[in-house]
């Protein structure tokens, strides 16, 4: 068998297209507590659009325009509510213990998404060019250095931390946020602990 | 224009080994909070139909 062909079966296999946008979930997922993951992709795509626009006009367009002033704003409040519904998801998560019954990947995958995060909000802050960048960066290198890692990492260089904020850790935040989606298509939303409710379905 | 309590050290709370600045303790109260909220209160809508 091609390449190709077996590829192409174990993905129709593990990823039929009817699963990718359900129109139909369990009844148990009839609650607000299952719309933090969710919440926290609507704030991704919003990091993704003001960054993306902060990136095209650079610092010196966020720091003395009005509409910079906003977009720059808009980047910060994204990330706080990111981070927000990222751990209020994480909580439900965990008291559901959504790792049961073969999902151990999902929320590894998940953990390492956090793990991502972190450092991408970490370049960040130290990417903003003002005092607090400065002070963040300096505490931020005494760490580095403590771990064995400060040859690779120079924080008080913008242009390795920028290149880091805007290019490879969002590539890798999206990449990890990609394979969670998939995996949570692939295997569904755990059923809970008590599961009166498991075999009813909503649409 | 900066505003004022951005020109000011953080406020802390510090009761006995805990210290943690008021914004970071707001924040956690919020999504203490709401977590509570999204599982006490009741999902509108949704037509049920069984399997």
């Amino acid at each position: 068998m091609s390449l190709t062909r077996s590829v192409q079966q174990k993905l129709s296999a593990t990823l039929p297209y009817e699963e990718l946008l359900p129109y139909e979930q369990p009844a148990y997922v009839h609650s607000y507590v299952y719309l933090f993951g969710i919440a926290t992709l609507a704030s991704f795509i919003l990091l993704i659009v003001s960054g993306i626009v902060l990136a095209a006009f650079g610092p010196q367009w966020w720091h003395f325009s009005t509409v910079g002033h906003f977009l720059n704003s808009t980047h910060y409040w994204s990330v706080q509510a990111f981070f927000f519904f990222m751990v209020v998801h994480l909580w439900a998560t965990f008291f559901q213990g959504a790792w049961r019954d073969g999902r151990g990947l999902t929320w590894v995958v998940g953990v390492m998404t956090f793990l991502a995060s972190i450092l991408t909000a970490f370049t960040g802050y130290i990417s903003q060019q003002n005092f607090d960048a400065q002070w963040i960066a300096v505490q931020g290198k005494d760490a580095l250095n403590a771990v064995g890692v400060g040859a690779f990492f120079n924080v008080l260089n913008f242009g390795q931390m920028y290149g880091y904020h805007i290019f490879i850790l969002p590539l890798v935040v999206g990449a990890l946020i990609s394979a969670h989606l998939l995996l949570v298509r692939m295997r569904g939303v755990v059923r809970p602990y008590d599961d009166a409710m498991a075999d009813e379905v909503r649409s | 224009m900066t505003p004022d309590f951005m020109n000011a050290p953080a406020h802390y709370f510090h009761a006995g080994f805990i210290l943690i600045s008021v914004a970071n303790l707001i924040v956690i109260v919020l999504m203490v909070l709401v977590f509570i909220l999204a599982v006490l209160l009741p999902f509108p809508g949704g037509r049920k139909t069984e399997r």
